[in-house]
């Protein structure tokens, strides 16, 4: 029972260690774990579905509002591209927090085509981001059943990665 | 009128001869005619050949010389002028080209006969280069064999699978007879025959090493023909009709795990052979041939080392067996001296609670007894029992201590405490029994020693009432004092200064007495358990020996040291120990027991926060971080929700301000006004993505009181509200 429990742990572990490492996460995703405690077990869950519940509703928005090319709404595409940004990086997803960044650049010189093809990698980095954690999830239920405690990881090894890797750009 | 040149034709004379002429002219004829014609067949089958016009002009040549032969048949009759001028005319002919041909042919056949010698010496390369690949052919199946046998003979590591392989792939390869293997014993002075090829269970029988047909295969690395008559050879009882075959011998050197030393190979100097014995078929009148000699030799050296392999497996293989057994055996013991432990521990548990209740009721008892009237006799019988259970208590509860810290299971209860009133304390409690035996005690306590400090104030109290008790038990007269310092070096090691950090320091004590002095030769006895000094004044002072023990142990848990100096008997002796101790942060004069050591850490359990953010999603994260840190939480998504919700109760209002506009900084203007009264207000604090300067300074113009860069770690946001509640304002945390 203990080795299920112990290999179920390192799958996690590697999991999400992998996810630090291939840029999906960054350190603010590590922070709202901490925050999730016996009082709050679903927090992460919760605050997970919430973003991509919004995620969502925001693309649905914003491809409305970019579809016929005569009049672009670009104030209300910034609003939401501003949303998701602020969404994002709440949550820690690095990759969708990145392609916002570069959304925002061609919003705010009303490149059309750009907003387009950067609403299609956002809305492809979030459903990706959504399988992961999908997966990561049912991992922690995984280990919870199996009588086990989810353990911590400590990124910061990670954490110097990523933040060179950011500041290399 | 013709004179007619005509010889007279000689018939009658020689008609015999003239028949003869005429019939040999005309076969003549007929081969000379014939010849070109299968001169010209048969070249013309042949597609090389060179010289084809020397071939017309000698056709030519033949068929004139056919012609005139063939003329010659009408000159033996008399002939007409024609005829003869025929017969001149082609007579003249076959002059003119027999000689040119004959010039001809001066050239030609120099040149036809090189050709002949270039066809020889072709032939001689033909053949030779032939023999060479002959050979080259029987040096590859030589090495071909040679792999085959090694790969059979190093595909496993058993030595006699090894063995046997060797002598099967040999005996089929080589097409030998009987192939046998000669061990030598574990004496060494005889070999052995242990492996044959053919019969399957030989006879145990054995050569004495010594043979000089032994020493000879043994002192050469190859494979050398011996007599079949000799003993290693004469397997098989001779049944006298066979013609013995020829036999090789080659040496097998027989490795040991000592010959491998590291960085060397193994000389040869190792004197273990084997002896392998290879005999060809008899009556087949084969010989041993070189490379098959070769071929020996080498599969030899392979089974060397595929032996030696097998020998250090077996070797390894031994060594993990006895590990694995030691292993087992050690588990054991393990096992056995934790399961001691445990009954030990659980012993005394037992008998330390059992032993307690009694003790506590006769300890009990006695004191209420003391209360109560009793005549002097009673008195002081009373008074020696309550004395002695005292003692026997204090005895139990050092047992139990003793072996709590052998195990290791004694941890020291670390808290911060008031250091001078410690030394204060023991004084007090020792300064009756002092004051009895008029011994004045003395307390120095250095300048810089820190006044709240870091510790296990139980077990540091025990260890000064135990050394200071020692000096007055053991002084008749004479004063005591006791210092306690700050020390700069690290006893342990002297050359190593420790700078008292920010964190910790070391507290030296230095207890003096000029009473009985200890001799030099007993002091490392002082720490042992149980053991005591001989000299008179100590009997009678009772004491189980523990005290000092104990507090070594003590003084151990806490990194420090503890000895004894002393000039000699009746001399005194001062007692030194070191500790580490941790300095507090805490200035406060009312002692509080357990203070957290971190007071930024503080509980924000109840605290009334209200968060404004249009994002949903961070909405949430910033409520979970603040319930985590146990704050009571309002969440509002816009500004006149906000300006609704807030009250005076809220002490904390948390503004996300990353939308673009200003209406969110407004919302601060708004509750200022709400709230005019300061302290009634709660303190505003925007939540950003920007860091840079506009931001904040924008912030403080709207009457913010303090911004946070957005995400926020857990840590962020706990030393962000300690600080916010301490101070009221915070522009610090970017």
């Amino acid at each position: 029972m203990n080795t299920v429990v112990a290999q179920l742990q390192r799958q996690f572990q590697d999991y999400i260690v992998s996810l630090y490492q291939q840029g999906f996460l960054d350190n603010q995703f590590s922070e709202l774990r901490k925050l999730q405690d016996e009082g709050t077990p679903d927090f992460v869950a919760e605050v997970v579905s919430l973003f991509f519940d919004d995620c969502a509703k925001l693309i649905n928005n914003m491809s409305t509002s970019l579809e016929r090319p005569e009049n672009v709404d670009f104030k209300q595409v910034d609003s939401g591209v501003h949303q998701l940004k602020g969404s994002s990086s709440s949550v820690g997803a690095r990759r969708v927090k990145n392609v916002c960044i570069s959304f925002k650049e061609c919003c705010d010189v009303q490149n059309r085509e750009g907003c387009l093809r950067c609403l299609q990698q956002v809305d492809y980095e979030y459903k990706m981001l959504k399988t992961k954690l999908q997966d990561l999830f049912n991992l922690e239920q995984q280990i919870l059943q199996a009588g086990g405690t989810i353990p911590q990881v400590d990124i910061n090894e990670t954490d110097t990665l990523l933040n060179f890797a950011n500041v290399q750009g | 009128m013709e004179v007619c040149n005509c010889i007279e034709p000689q018939w009658p004379a020689d008609e015999l001869l003239m028949k003869y002429q005429y019939i040999s002219d005309f076969f003549i004829a007929i081969a000379y005619f014939s010849i070109p014609l299968e001169l010209i067949y048969f070249v013309k089958k042949s597609a090389v050949f060179p010289y084809r016009w020397v071939l017309v002009q000698f056709g030519a040549f033949i068929v004139l010389c056919g012609a005139t032969h063939l003329i010659n048949l009408w000159t033996f009759t008399t002939h007409s002028r024609t005829v003869a001028l025929v017969m001149t005319t082609a007579k003249v002919l076959t002059a003119v080209v027999s000689c040119a041909t004959a010039l001809m042919l001066v050239h030609i056949i120099p040149d036809l006969l090189s050709v002949k010698t270039r066809e020889l010496f072709l032939k001689n390369k033909a053949a030779e280069l032939d023999r060479e690949m002959g050979l080259i052919r029987t040096q590859e199946e030589t090495g071909r064999h040679v792999r085959m046998l090694t790969h059979e003979i190093r595909s496993t590591l058993d030595r006699h699978t090894i063995l046997k392989t060797t002598l099967v792939e040999l005996g089929r390869t080589l097409a030998l007879e009987e192939c046998a293997l000669w061990m030598p014993t574990r004496t060494g002075l005889e070999l052995q025959l242990s492996y044959t090829l053919r019969q399957q269970h030989p006879v145990e029988y054995t050569v004495p090493i010594q043979l000089p047909v032994i020493n000879q295969v043994f002192g050469t690395s190859r494979a050398v023909k011996i007599s079949p008559n000799s003993p290693v050879a004469r397997l098989r009882p001779v049944s006298g009709k066979y013609m013995l075959g020829e036999v090789v011998a080659v040496r097998v050197p027989l490795l040991h795990l000592s010959n491998f030393q590291i960085n060397d190979w193994p000389e040869l100097s190792t004197k273990r052979y084997a002896l392998m014995v290879l005999m060809l078929p008899s009556d087949s009148a084969r010989q041993w041939h070189v490379h098959e000699l070769e071929l020996v030799e080498v599969v030899a050296d392979q089974v060397a080392v595929a032996l030696s392999h097998a020998a250090i497996l077996e070797e390894s293989m031994r060594a993990r067996d006895l590990l694995m057994e030691q292993n087992v055996a050690l588990d054991l013991a393990r096992r056995e001296a934790e399961t001691a432990i445990r009954a030990r521990n659980d012993f005394l548990a037992v008998m330390n609670h059992e032993m307690r209740t009694p003790m506590h009721a006769i300890i009990a008892l006695s004191s209420l007894l003391q209360e109560t009237e009793l005549t002097p006799e009673q008195r002081l019988m009373v008074e020696t029992i309550l004395k002695s259970s005292n003692l026997l208590a204090t005895l139990m509860n050092d047992v139990l201590d003793l072996s709590r810290l052998e195990d290791g299971s004694l941890q020291l209860e670390l808290g911060t405490f008031n250091l001078h009133n410690l030394f204060r304390e023991v004084l007090n409690l020792i300064k009756p029994i002092a004051v009895v035996k008029k011994l004045p005690i003395t307390l120095n306590l250095a300048p810089d020693l820190p006044e709240f400090v870091v510790g296990d104030e139980k077990r540091l109290m025990q260890i000064i009432l135990n050394i200071v008790g020692n000096a007055v038990k053991f002084s008749k007269q004479g004063s005591i004092s006791v210092t306690a310092l700050v020390t700069k070096s690290d006893t342990r090691a002297p050359d190593f200064f420790v700078v008292p950090t920010g964190s910790h320091f070391y507290l030296r004590v230095k207890v003096k007495d000029l009473g009985a002095g200890i001799n030099p030769q007993d002091i490392p006895k002082l720490f042992t358990k149980f053991a005591q000094t001989q000299s008179l004044a100590t009997r009678s002072s009772g004491g189980s020996g523990l005290g000092l023990a104990i507090s070594k142990r003590f003084v151990n848990l806490m990194e420090g040291n503890i000895w004894i100096e002393s000039d000699g008997l009746g001399k005194g002796c001062t007692a030194i120990f070191d500790v580490k101790l941790g300095i507090s942060n805490e200035s406060k004069q009312s002692c509080i027991p357990k203070i957290p050591a971190n007071p930024r850490h503080a509980n924000f359990s109840g605290l009334k926060v209200l968060v404004m953010d249009e994002n949903g999603v961070s909405r949430m994260v910033t409520k979970g971080l603040l319930v985590h840190l146990g704050c009571e939480v309002t969440t509002v998504s816009s500004s006149e929700e906000c300006l609704r919700v807030v009250c005076h109760e809220h002490k904390v209002v948390f503004m996300d301000v990353c939308m673009p506009g200003v209406e969110n900084y407004q919302t601060a203007l708004r509750i200022h006004e709400k709230f005019t009264k300061r302290h009634q207000r709660p303190l505003l604090v925007a939540l950003t993505g920007n860091t840079d300067k506009s931001t904040k300074e924008k912030c403080m113009s709207f009457g913010l009181d303090g911004v946070l860069l957005k995400p926020v770690s857990l840590d962020n946001m706990r030393n962000v509200l300690s600080d916010l509640l301490e101070h009221r304002v915070l522009y610090e945390a970017m």
